[in-house]
């Protein structure tokens, strides 16, 4: 069997990213306002509301079944509200109830009614979209009308989305400002719960569930991870949910391959682990809240604190004419050994401190920058002492934190605000005046 | 009608098993899911039941390649659980390293665990002696075909679960309830927390097999949450919800005995839920009638108060 790429997996391909990208848009305000699993609800709750459009009017045509499955989605959505709001539950437990209740409803409705229906379960599990997309093209079709409806969709989502712009961002971040605005913050949410629960119905034939929760989630997730802007994070997820539709429908038919068998699987469960791929990677590797890059920053911070931490010991060894050897310093900094020696050799080499054989000593340079440190934390020392409630044992460990982010200016307005020349414990302040000699 | 009375009476072996099996399994749910309620992760058994699918279809898959036989329900489970923990581990690393928060942390588990699932699903059918392999049963439950030895599976981790529950009460309540004073007095709340979850995922990978992946979410949240209606105290509140989960367990499975061509999981679930309905009108506590009355009392009480005596 050969893997060449068709204008069939175009299509494919182009129809999951429809889907994908008329879900994304709709779930950054989803993810926003903690209602994520929204979509999960109400693609199961489906199931009744299809199965008695099907005895109502007897047949299998989309449209009662459209009808249908949007009633029972606004309703899971308004159920689950109205639970919450008068009958107390837990925001998720009343999701659950609703959602599971209405499952079973269907499955009963399903069993004992319209067995012999060609529902078929693996369609609505699986969404065969691979299916739905090829019976079109096989009919002659120019362009497959499943991807005609989801590009609708997501027209219309990305239309309201951009009319209700400033509605929805102020509903979904602020409600109770947005109340006092006079933007209707209830009438937002149903609609954002109304369109998820069109969106989901439209896709939910052709694609299957499975694709619209995750595509709802993941890709609004990833790029919430990426930027902290409202416009660009709606357009990452529009990006990311395209990609993962491309990345899962290659990866339905290639990695099957690789593992030694000859058939491909199911598209949108690919898309699906695609969208959780490129989240697993932003959420390593984001450039302001990736994991690496917190880890970076925070193993910055560290060494910055270590470096200032060592030149403000070396002083106060000046001061009481002590010797600081390496071990010293590092038995009084309490960090390792391989740090300590990435400190020095970064105070080494930008001539703050140099090595007087087993002995660390200050440079010129590096004692006036010593001085400006050990005067903050005097400085602060004095202040909590003098000006605050901070018991005069307990003013050092917060001046050990604040030396490190005190400047100049700030130096000056402590020393307006305190008197003598002396820490609470005694020590002479070192003058900011004779950090030059 | 003879019928009837000899399911009722228990007289039909099948029927027996299949309703002590869904009774201890109700009453395992309804303690396990009172904490997860409390907790406020009441989604999580659903995060956790989406999570087992492809645990069991590598779990297949392993076994078929190295023994030429995937189809041993130890196996399958134990892949369940591997994956099901797995899942939720990624829910709880999601939200407590980055700024996501649990409900999507748990929709991103949810989706992608399970959308691989289908994958590695359609990976089994393609096989040429997978086209029969039960993984459907993990999805949509076989109630009514359960056997004795379900039953017992059942009923011996119902036991385990009961007892585990029962020996750390007190931790699990502290946990439910203020999770930094419990940190503040020493106890393990991570260590806690997992185990709390090792007890849903036993649930629910063994309620998996009897009701299916969606009607096992709802024996975790329905009858604690109706259970809640009725009473402010926690002891009070698992035993009502045990004793609900047990009820609908017993009354459902008898329904679907009865009635031809009804499953028997959605049954069960469905009385879940009417008890649940009857709860939210009829609580004593928190009641929708009991709060209406509450309310019309204060301020009946505070017109009279207004007015000059």
């Amino acid at each position: 069997m050969t893997f060449a790429w068709t204008s069939l997996d175009t299509w494919i391909a182009l129809t999951g990213a429809a889907c994908a990208m008329a879900c994304a848009v709709l779930g950054n305000f989803l993810v926003l306002r903690k209602a994520s699993l929204m979509g999960d609800a109400i693609s199961h709750a489906l199931l009744p509301g299809i199965v008695v459009a099907f005895l109502v009017t007897g047949s299998r045509a989309s449209l009662p079944m459209f009808v249908g499955a949007a009633v029972a989605g606004v309703l899971t959505a308004w159920a689950s509200e109205w639970l919450r709001g008068r009958g107390k539950v837990d925001a998720g437990a009343s999701m659950g109830i609703v959602f599971t209740s209405l499952f079973a409803l269907g499955l009963v409705l399903l069993n004992r009614y319209a067995r012999n229906v060609d529902l078929d379960v693996d369609c609505v599990l699986n969404g065969l979209m691979e299916m739905s997309v090829g019976e079109d093209l096989l009919v002659g079709k120019a362009v497959p009308r499943v991807f005609l409806t989801l590009s609708i969709v997501f027209a219309i989502n990305l239309g309201v989305v951009v009319l209700l712009y400033k509605e929805l961002k102020i509903s979904s971040f602020d409600p109770q400002l947005a109340t006092t605005l006079g933007i209707n913050a209830t009438l937002m949410h149903y609609l954002l719960m109304s369109l998820t629960a069109i969106t989901t119905v439209a896709a939910f034939e052709a694609v299957g569930p499975i694709l619209v929760i995750a595509m709802l989630i993941v890709p609004a997730a990833a790029a919430y991870l990426l930027t902290d802007r409202l416009p660009l994070m709606i357009a990452f997820s529009l990006v990311i949910a395209a990609a993962s539709a491309f990345l899962g429908h290659l990866g339905a038919m290639t990695l099957p391959r690789l593992a030694g068998l000859d058939a491909p699987t199911t598209t949108a469960g690919m898309m699906a682990s695609a969208a959780g791929g490129l989240f697993l990677l932003v959420m390593f590797a984001s450039p302001q809240h990736g994991l690496i890059a917190r880890t970076l920053r925070r193993r910055l911070l560290a060494n910055r604190i270590l470096y200032e931490d060592v030149l403000a010991m070396l002083y106060r060894g000046e001061e009481k004419d002590q010797r600081v050897t390496t071990d010293s310093l590092q038995h009084d900094c309490g960090c390792t050994r391989w740090s300590l020696s990435l400190a020095l050799w970064r105070l080494r080499r930008r001539q703050r401190v140099e090595m007087k054989g087993a002995h660390v000593a200050l440079t010129p340079t590096g004692r006036r920058v010593a001085k400006r440190l050990v005067r903050s934390h005097r400085l602060w020392e004095q202040f909590l002492a003098e000006r605050t409630t901070v018991a005069t044992d307990h003013v050092h460990s917060t001046a050990e934190r604040l030396e490190h982010v005190t400047d100049e200016r700030l130096r000056l307005k402590l020393a307006t605000q305190t008197t003598g020349r002396q820490d609470p414990h005694g020590q002479r302040i070192p003058e900011e005046g004779t950090l030059d000699a | 009608m003879q019928d009837i009375l000899r399911t009722i009476l228990l007289q039909d072996h099948n029927t027996r098993v299949v309703v002590f099996g869904t009774a201890l399994l109700g009453i395992a749910c309804g303690l396990v899911g009172t904490f997860m309620l409390l907790r406020k992760r009441a989604l999580m058994g659903d995060a956790l039941s989406h999570a087992t699918f492809p645990g069991v279809c590598l779990a297949y898959l392993a076994a078929q390649l190295m023994f030429g036989n995937g189809r041993s329900l130890p196996v399958l489970l134990s892949g369940a659980i591997v994956t099901g923990l797995l899942g939720v581990a990624c829910v709880l690393f999601i939200r407590s390293a980055t700024r996501i928060k649990e409900d999507a942390a748990m929709g991103i588990v949810l989706s992608v665990f399970f959308g691989f699932g289908t994958a590695l699903r359609s990976v089994v059918q393609s096989l040429p002696t997978g086209n029969n392999a039960g993984l459907d049963h993990f999805i949509y439950g076989k109630t009514a075909s359960m056997v004795s030895s379900d039953a017992i599976t059942i009923g011996v981790s119902a036991a385990g679960v009961t007892l585990v529950v029962l020996l750390l009460y007190k931790e699990l309540r502290l946990l439910c309830f203020d999770d930094g004073f419990a940190r503040g007095i020493g106890l393990p709340v991570l260590r806690l927390d997992v185990l709390l979850m090792g007890l849903v995922a036993i649930v629910t990978v063994v309620g998996l097999q009897a009701v299916g992946l969606i009607l096992v979410i709802a024996m975790l949240i329905i009858p604690p949450a109706a259970a809640r209606f009725w009473t402010d105290r926690l002891g009070a509140m698992a035993c009502i919800a045990a004793l609900i989960g047990c009820a609908s367990a017993v009354a459902g499975a008898m329904i679907s005995a009865v009635v031809e061509d009804v499953p028997s999981g959605a049954v069960i679930v469905l009385a879940a839920t009417g008890t649940f309905v009857v709860s939210l009108i009829a609580g004593p506590k928190r009641g929708l009638v009991a709060r209406q009355i509450q309310r019309h009392r204060l301020a009946s009480r505070t017109r009279t108060g207004l007015q000059p005596s």
